[in-house]
């Protein structure tokens, strides 16, 4: 199929990521004693012949002389001792690697556990840091180590490792097989050349048998083909070379909280291998997962981590049962194969309540079911979980007693009416009604109640228990079934429809969410809104970090938030540099009360958000990480709108400014080339007949012309935002008579009238500006009134501002068109009279007005009929006069 | 005929330099010409003109450097005579000692009008004109007597003084600070808002309709300025 051959975009993805990424090679052996580390270090020396630069991060050289020797060829960095609990532990110094940035740097022990209290609990968490720092990698594995191995070697070893490494960092290494053969090894150890710490010595002796390293080596062998085998994979997606893999197979692992699930995982695991396959490992989630204790819980988280370290996406999915769930989601994820667990349940359970995977085989068609054993852990014995009795049962059991007793008495009284057995069946009401309302248990309760009842107070002989009558023993089953039937069938709908409310709750909060980051207007309230949110729905305290180059700085806290330690503060840093979760509950930095997870956008990694619990507990349930994930994808979404809306609203503005240009360059061609031209031939004219006429057009035009140019000039300073302000008390007689005197020739023809009440106070406003913003008002006024009509001033004081108008008598401004008279070269249409202007006044006045804090309103007056135009100069600049003490 | 005033015009545009000699000569004073900052200083210590107007934009210096050298030199009215509008500039070449400006583009009358208003103070300063009448107000500064319409006006004190001030240099603006300065001799910090309302009551007291004033106005920024006597 040509849809095969197209270049896979993940995978070129996940070769893109590598680039720029150290290289990681391990030296990968059968059993310890095989000399990788004495390899590794010969490697190295050859590396460092070559002119690379290496350095030992850590090696273990066991006294071993060999070993000893080739050290000492190499740089060292001395390891970073760890206090723990009295012992002194040396570690591997990730930092100072980090600092000393050598090209290639060894470390031995890929799968050792660092001391409590390091940064990483493993490490080959600290040899990823290495690498994603770009420096290379040489380690050393044996076989046992390797995560999906584990079982394997555990089975035929009867030795369980607990230090494992994923398979997904063998998949990226390069790995090259220390091998000798299994009857050198064995020499080896007799001659003591291979360590054994003392303690295991007893459990190893049965470990190195022939066979068992015959079985482990070629266990090695193997993983190293299939290694090689997956980069070829790699390769062939990347290039989308013919012939690829097989086709469409999906394996889906259903696990439960049980132990044995993660035994389930790894098999997956193998099977996605052989198959080169997408797996996913799911848990259905149903009524019975609320009644998890706290060590299943953890079980499941553990599962379901360890699946997606081994590189299956995960799932949690509610449904009303297992077998519901896993056939929709089955369905879902189009899955080939299914692995399934074999019930650890009775065979008793099974025949009541249907085999899971017996239905799951009949209902599923076209899908493989692989059923897989418990594995050697043997079925835990789950402790019972306690159920206490609710206050609210011992009430539920109370009314079911006192329906039977109201029955009894109801029976009693009709006995002389109505036959014997019929009686039986008023027992049905309470019995069906306690079933329905109240669950099995009070059910059964009351079926038992009724019988007894019915037996004591009706079944001759009467008030004895004896039921002579066989026909009555059949009495007294059919109510019993029917609270069982009537119990089951009523759970059954209150589960489904609980599960249906807690999907809509969770459906709820996440339109909630989701609403409360649209309604943020700022960055700001977005971030405050999303420390709100969560600490709301996951009941947490939140905090919101942001990058900056002195460290995570706090941006947003819910409640809010000053005391974040050191600790915290690196495992948000490294939130964020990784994009993997840090702290409480995380794999990095555990030792921090908060756990952080990585905010991305679609442009990178935006913070870090902080989850912690007011008890100092976990800070996230497993079961809530779904819901944190989708909480976050919101989030993400939200930045991603909000950084949208403003590249639009900047796109907008550049078009607006486009858009002004234009305006003006045809403005400025047209505006100043009239009075040019009209300057020019009345020049020219004059030459040949002078005239008085002629030299007052001049006159005219080139004033004309000189506003123009002065107005550009004070556009052009609006527009770059660059207005030199000096505000200083201003009295508005002075600020009106300048702009009076200096509006003379645009005024002439009209009275101004100045009407300001006499103890206006000062205002603190730039004198300059509003005699500008004046002017163009008195000057708009004369160009757009009626002739000879009268200009007024007024002057007016309201309760928190002082009002300045100018009021002309003319047509006004046409309706609809107040605010738009205010934008760059409007000239209104409609006006029925051609006037000279630029448009640009009453924008000037705008942006005069707005960069003194004042604003402008325009508006039409009735009667006269005129344009109106007002500034507003709010209280805080109304001057409150001192007070001259030296004046009497 | 008497002689002649002499007026040095200092602009680095010959348009200006002419169109400006061509109406100083039409109303009878002697205009000479300047095409940068040192000519003008040679000008001025050979020639001695009466007056002196001075373009800020020059080729070889700063107009507004030159302000303080010409005062110290000579006692010539200096008028600045400029298209930087900027308030800031206006002020500095006030109080440096101009003593009056004008804005490019101008009006000829205008500029005739401050040339004899600058050449009727020099007539009448150092207490010449003791006396002046400006509409119906007259001023004595001898007598510290202002009447208005033949009856007295009482000013206080610091009305007087800051009338005075005016009245020394009618027709030419006198800045905030150089009135305050005489006002309020011991403040530092010179608030504008009591001379607001200092000149609000002058005004109360002077002025026909103070909404609309004519004989104390404004020069937004800047400061204030006495209607020149008729």
């Amino acid at each position: 199929m040509n849809d095969q051959r197209r270049p896979d975009p993940e995978s070129f993805l996940r070769v893109a990521a590598q680039e720029g990424r150290g290289r990681l090679k391990i030296f990968l052996g059968a059993a310890p004693g095989v000399g990788k580390t004495y390899e590794m270090l010969t490697d190295g020396r050859q590396r460092r012949d070559a002119g690379i630069d290496v350095v030992i991060g850590v090696v273990e050289t066991h006294g071993r002389r060999e070993t000893e020797a080739l050290v000492q060829h190499h740089e060292l960095i001395p390891r970073l001792t760890v206090d723990h609990k009295g012992h002194r532990l040396g570690e591997m110094d990730v930092d100072a690697i980090l600092a000393r940035r050598p090209q290639l740097a060894l470390v031995d022990e890929l799968a050792h556990s660092n001391a409590p209290g390091s940064r990483h609990p493993k490490r080959y968490q600290d040899v990823e840091e290495l690498l994603d720092a770009g420096i290379d990698v040489y380690s050393t594995l044996n076989i046992q180590h390797v995560e999906s191995l584990n079982d394997v070697v555990a089975s035929f070893t009867r030795v369980r490792v607990r230090e494992t490494v994923p398979d997904s960092i063998l998949e990226q290494a390069e790995i090259e097989v220390v091998d000798i053969p299994p009857d050198e090894l064995i020499e080896r150890l007799k001659d003591g050349k291979v360590y054994i710490p003392q303690e295991a010595s007893r459990a190893l002796g049965h470990f190195f048998s022939k066979s068992n390293l015959t079985a482990l080596r070629e266990l090695a062998l193997r993983r190293a083909a299939q290694a090689v085998d997956a980069q070829m994979l790699e390769h062939v997606r990347a290039h989308a070379l013919a012939g690829s893999f097989a086709a469409g197979e999906r394996i889906v692992v259903a696990v439960s909280e049980l132990p044995h699930a993660a035994g389930l995982v790894r098999a997956g695991k193998r099977l996605a291998d052989a198959l080169k396959a997408p797996w996913t490992t799911v848990h259905i989630e149903t009524q019975r997962d609320r009644y998890f204790a706290d060590a299943d819980r953890h079980q499941l988280a553990d599962t379901l981590a360890l699946a997606s370290r081994l590189g299956a996406s995960t799932a949690s999915i509610p449904a009303a049962n297992v077998v519901e769930g896993l056939h929709r989601f089955a369905l879902d994820a189009r899955a080939t194969q299914i692995v399934i667990g074999k019930s650890a349940r009775s065979w008793w359970f099974e025949r009541r309540h249907g085999s899971v995977v017996d239905q799951l085989v009949r209902t599923i068609g076209d899908v493989a079911i692989h059923v897989l054993p418990g594995g050697d852990t043997p079925p835990v014995k789950r402790a019972p979980v306690y159920r206490p009795v609710r206050w609210g049962q011992a009430i539920e059991f109370g009314w079911s007693l006192l329906m039977v007793a109201a029955m009894t008495t109801i029976g009693r009284l009709l006995l002389e009416l109505i036959d014997l057995g019929n009686i039986a069946l008023l027992y049905l009401v309470p019995v069906m009604f306690a079933a329905a309302s109240f669950g099995l248990r009070a059910g059964l309760f009351t079926g038992i109640a009724s019988s007894l009842a019915y037996n004591f107070f009706f079944l001759p002989p009467t008030s004895t228990l004896t039921v002579n009558n066989p026909e009555n023993i059949v009495s007294i089953l059919v109510l019993l079934g029917v609270a069982i039937v009537t119990s089951q069938f009523a759970a059954r709908v209150r589960a489904q429809a609980e599960l249906a409310g807690s999907s809509a709750r969770q459906n709820a909060a996440l339109a909630s969410f989701s609403r409360q980051l649209t309604a943020s207007v700022t960055q700001d309230e977005l971030m405050q809104a999303i420390c709100a949110e969560v600490a709301r729905l996951l009941d947490v305290r939140t905090v919101l970090l942001l990058p900056s180059p002195d460290g995570p700085i706090l941006a947003a806290a819910f409640p809010p938030e000053d005391r974040l330690d050191e600790i915290e503060r690196a495992a948000a840093q490294w939130a964020m540099d990784n994009e993997q979760p840090a702290g409480r509950g995380s794999s990095t930095l555990t030792a921090s009360d908060w756990l952080f997870h990585p905010l991305g956008t679609s442009r990178g990694v935006l913070g870090a958000l902080g989850m912690a619990r007011e008890d100092a507990g976990e800070p996230l349930r497993s079961d809530r990480l779904p819901l944190l994930m989708s909480l976050l994808d919101q989030a993400s979404i939200a930045f991603d709108r909000m950084a949208l809306e403003e590249e639009n609203l900047i796109a907008r503005q550049i078009g607006e400014r486009d858009r002004l240009r234009a305006a003006l360059l045809s403005s400025v061609g047209h505006d100043l080339r009239t009075p040019l031209t009209t300057i020019l031939s009345a020049a020219q004219e004059m030459k040949l007949h002078p005239s008085q006429a002629l030299a007052d057009t001049v006159e005219t035009e080139a004033r004309r012309l000189n506003r123009f140019v002065a107005n550009l000039l004070d556009m052009v300073r609006v527009e770059a935002g660059a207005l030199p302000m000096k505000p200083e008390a201003t009295d508005l007689f002075d600020a009106v008579a300048s702009a009076v005197q200096d509006s003379r020739a645009a005024l002439a023809g009209h009275d101004v009238t100045v009407d300001i009440p006499p103890d206006i106070p000062l205002v603190r406003v730039d004198p300059v500006l509003l005699h500008h913003c004046l002017i163009n008002l008195l000057d708009n006024a004369g160009r757009y009134a009626d002739p000879d009509t009268p200009v007024l001033i007024a002057g007016r004081r309201t309760p928190d501002a002082l009002l300045l108008s100018v009021i002309d008598q003319g047509p006004g401004i046409p309706p609809g068109q107040e605010k738009r008279v205010f934008e760059t070269f409007t000239r209104l249409e409609g006006s029925d009279r051609v006037r000279h202007g630029t448009g640009l006044g009453l924008a000037i006045v705008k942006g005069f007005a707005e960069a003194m804090g004042l604003s402008v309103e325009a508006g039409n007056q009735v009667s006269p009929q005129g344009a109106r135009f007002t500034i507003h100069i709010p209280g805080r600049l109304i001057v409150t006069m001192p007070v001259d003490r030296d004046d009497p | 005929m008497t002689l002649r005033h002499k007026i040095l015009i200092v602009d680095d545009e010959p348009h200006i330099r002419r169109l400006i000699q061509a109406a100083l000569t039409r109303a009878g004073y002697e205009g000479m010409e300047a095409d940068n900052g040192r000519s003008a200083l040679d000008l001025l210590r050979r020639d001695r003109p009466d007056i002196l107007l001075l373009d800020l934009g020059l080729p070889d210096r700063d107009g507004l450097e030159l302000v303080p050298l010409i005062k110290q030199q000579s006692d010539t009215t200096l008028i600045v005579v400029s298209a930087r509008d900027a308030t800031d500039e206006k002020v500095a070449a006030l109080d440096l000692g101009a003593d009056d400006y004008l804005t490019k583009p101008f009006d000829t009358d205008e500029l005739l009008a401050r040339v004899r208003v600058a050449l009727r103070n020099r007539l009448t300063r150092d207490g010449a004109a003791s006396a002046l009448t400006v509409g119906d107000v007259s001023i004595d500064l001898l007598a510290h007597k202002v009447t208005r319409a033949g009856a007295e006006v009482h000013l206080t004190p610091k009305e007087f003084t800051a009338l005075a001030q005016l009245a020394r240099f009618p027709g030419r603006v006198i800045t905030h600070s150089q009135i305050m300065a005489q006002v309020w001799p011991n403040e530092v910090d010179h608030h504008v808002e009591y001379l607001r309302v200092l000149v609000r009551g002058l005004r109360q007291k002077l002025e026909d309709d103070p909404q609309q004033p004519r004989i104390i106005t404004n020069e937004p920024g800047i400061g204030y300025r006495l209607r020149p006597a008729e």
